[in-house]
């Protein structure tokens, strides 16, 4: 089976995100870049998918340049190839973004054929939009579950069933292939890439497309490969424009020190009695 | 404006009867009237012949948030909950009404459908809103320029580390409310109590009910729901009114047997850091953070979680935070209300020994 992932390239830090002066971005000069929890699970669960059913494994990532560290990421831990759609270095709005995963979806699939699975993370840890997949799997005509922490294939009947936690259980869906899925860290373990993955990760020839924005009606792709040139791939705005950003006010308390090492235990369990949990 | 409220046993679910409360002003401020949507599938009680709404206390409880018009959406293929037909459904109302806004509780089943609703509209959507109201757009264009009105909004990021002013520009506006940001103004059960309606249906303005019956081609493309498994009872890590975590510090899978014996005697359970789960030491359901559960409990207890912001936003609406952990410099120490200062591994037995002594 023919497996499809897109992966943001999203900064990766532990701390309170410092801001730049003006308020726009996280500031990143000092900061590392990864994909979301989610979509190292959306990795490696279409590696093992491909593993058992077949088939090859395609990551792609609208966004700058160097999003293309993140998809040898993703090649490294077991992807076949990796495709960049070169957006720039400013992030696209949500309707943006999916409109250019579905037009470098459409060039891709009119080469190669449908992928059976698009894979995508519930949401974007930077931007948590929830709906990037929503709208690509709409403007192709799939079906799509979100949330999902488990997949079964069904090469015979052509389907797919997909597993997803609500608050007091579990829904199963079927899905008709080719069809997409959003789905969540809990899906599996993702690996480590191995040493011989990291060699042939740096060798890897990544396919590249060009996003430019242009205004509704006109082709969605122009020119086509000349010598050496991306395909260019025409994306709409949509309506959300991003102002700035701002950290919550968050409310200072001082911490009472109970006390070092086990002779603190009293002060915790009269704590615990005051609560009446005891 | 238009909420799609949804529907548990007890009536308006907890986030819809935020949401009302959220639109309410802000419709009242447009001079415009306020709409529900519901889905007249699974929990309602099912249509009686010319009144598809039949549920008196329902009917209380949107009146008392000023809804003056109810559209309950039907269709045989709505018996059971489909993204794509939900979506669908809501796309085809919101084109015959042409509202100024819609607007959601952001739950999953309310951010799904409302992703859903805006792909198919082709309207732009931003979820986990906490503010919004009109605004003239910048420049010549006005508040209605040549692709709709100007808002302006404010969302949360990150899980709740950043807020994110943007400006909306659509001929609709289509927005989920995060979860928590608004009181709810009325008593989740208060219309449901039976003795209630009576009295109500005298009191009660009018809500006029209009059905509505989406239309679906032959064609038409939806996963289709083939199961669902209730988790059986125990202590639920989003609901535990203690929640005793682990973070790298508690060094093992078996580190965590003390933790858990805490966890049973103050009836709590168990939570822990990504970096355990990523370790094999606990099932991901544990986890807390912004790619886990988010948890309220009344008493979090970090047992060595340093408290990077994606685990500290997982815990951050809890009452009172408990850290131990040997680092006095730590963040999660730095924002917690109580700190021990010391190893997991001594302190939790001590604690749990404490707890035993105290009973005898
Ligand atoms: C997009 C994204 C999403 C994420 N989502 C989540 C999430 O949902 N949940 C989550 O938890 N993380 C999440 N993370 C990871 C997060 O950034 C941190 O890496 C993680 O929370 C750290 O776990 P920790 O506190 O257990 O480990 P560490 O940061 O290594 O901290 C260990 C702590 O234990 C203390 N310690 C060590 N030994 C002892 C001892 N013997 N006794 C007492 N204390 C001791 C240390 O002083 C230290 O403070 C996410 C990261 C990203 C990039
Ligand atoms: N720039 C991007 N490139 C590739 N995939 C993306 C991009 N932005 C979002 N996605 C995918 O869409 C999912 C949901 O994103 P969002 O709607 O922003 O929460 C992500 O987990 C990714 O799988």
């Amino acid at each position: 089976m023919q497996v499809l992932v897109c992966v943001k390239r999203v900064p990766a830090s532990g701390g309170t995100p410092q801001l730049t002066d003006d308020g726009v971005r996280v500031d990143t000069r000092n900061l590392a870049f990864t994909v979301g929890p989610h979509e190292e699970c959306a990795v490696e669960e279409a590696i093992s998918l491909v593993a058992t059913h077949g088939g090859a494994v395609t990551v792609l990532s609208v966004g700058p340049a160097e999003a293309e560290e993140q998809l040898r990421y993703a090649i490294s831990m077991g992807a076949d190839r990796g495709v960049l759609v070169d957006s720039g270095a400013d992030e696209l709005d949500p309707q943006a973004t999916a409109s250019a995963l579905t037009a470098a979806i459409r060039q891709l699939e009119s080469e190669g054929g449908p992928f059976d699975l698009i894979m995508f993370g519930n949401e974007s840890p930077d931007a948590g939009n929830y709906q990037v997949g929503i709208r690509v799997a709409c403007a192709l005509g799939r079906a799509i579950v979100g949330g999902v922490k488990g997949i079964t294939i069904d090469d015979d009947a052509g389907t797919a069933t997909l597993h997803r936690g609500v608050a007091d259980g579990v829904e199963a869906y079927e899905v008709t292939l080719p069809a997409a899925v959003a789905v969540k860290e809990g899906l599996n373990l993702p690996r480590y890439p191995s040493m011989r993955g990291r060699l042939r990760a740096r060798k890897a020839e990544l396919a590249e497309f060009r996003a430019r924005i242009g205004t509704p009606g006109t082709p969605d792709t122009e020119g086509g490969p000349g010598a050496g040139e991306p395909v260019e791939l025409v994306v709409h705005r949509g309506g959300l424009r991003k102002l700035r950003l701002r950290r919550p006010a968050e409310t200072q308390s001082e911490t009472v020190l109970l006390g070092h090492g086990s002779e603190a235990a009293p002060a915790v369990v009269d704590i615990l009695e005051e609560l009446d949990v005891v | 404006m238009l909420v799609l409220v949804e529907l548990d046993e007890h009536g308006v679910a907890p986030g819809s009867l935020e949401a009302l409360a959220w639109a309410h002003p802000i419709a009242r401020e447009l001079g415009e009237p306020l709409h529900a949507a519901v889905f007249a599938s699974g929990t309602i009680p099912p249509a009686a012949p010319g009144d598809p709404l039949v549920d008196l206390s329902l009917r209380a409880e949107l009146a008392r948030h000023e809804v003056s018009t109810v559209h309950t959406i039907t269709h045989p293929e709505l018996a059971d909950y489909s993204p794509e037909r939900w979506g669908e459904s809501l796309a085809q109302l919101i084109a015959g009404l042409r509202p100024t806004a819609v607007v959601a509780a952001g739950t999953e089943r309310g951010t799904e459908t409302m992703a859903q609703a805006a792909a198919r509209a082709d309207l732009p959507l931003a979820v986990n809103c906490t503010e919004l109201e009109r605004s003239g757009a910048p420049g010549a264009e006005g508040p209605d320029g040549p692709d709709g009105r100007s808002w302006r909004l404010a969302r949360i990021r990150q899980g709740g580390m950043l807020l994110e002013d943007a400006e909306l520009t659509a001929p609709i506006a289509i927005v989920t409310l995060a979860p928590g940001a608004a009181e709810s103004t009325a008593a989740p059960n208060a219309a449901a109590e039976p003795a209630d309606v009576p009295e109500m249906q005298s009191d009660v303005p009018a809500v006029a009910v209009e059905r509505f019956e989406p239309e679906f081609g032959d064609r038409f493309v939806a996963s289709r729901l083939v199961g669902r498994t209730t988790r059986d009872g125990g202590v639920s890590l989003a609901t535990a009114r203690v929640v005793v975590s682990g973070g790298r510090g508690v060094g093992s899978a078996d580190g965590f047997g003390p933790l858990e014996e805490l966890a049973k005697l103050t009836g709590g359970a168990v939570g822990c850091s990504r970096v355990v789960t990523n370790n094999g030491w606990r099932p991901h359901s544990d986890q807390v953070g912004q790619t886990g559960t988010k948890v309220n409990p009344d008493l979090y207890i970090a047992c060595g979680i340093s408290g990077a912001t994606q685990h500290w936003v997982g815990c951050m609406s809890s009452k009172a935070i408990l850290a131990i952990n040997t680092d006095p410099d730590a963040p999660m120490v730095k924002r917690a209300t109580y700190a021990v200062i010391g190893d997991v591994a001594d302190i939790v037995p001590a604690v749990v020994d404490e707890i035993h002594r105290r009973a005898q």
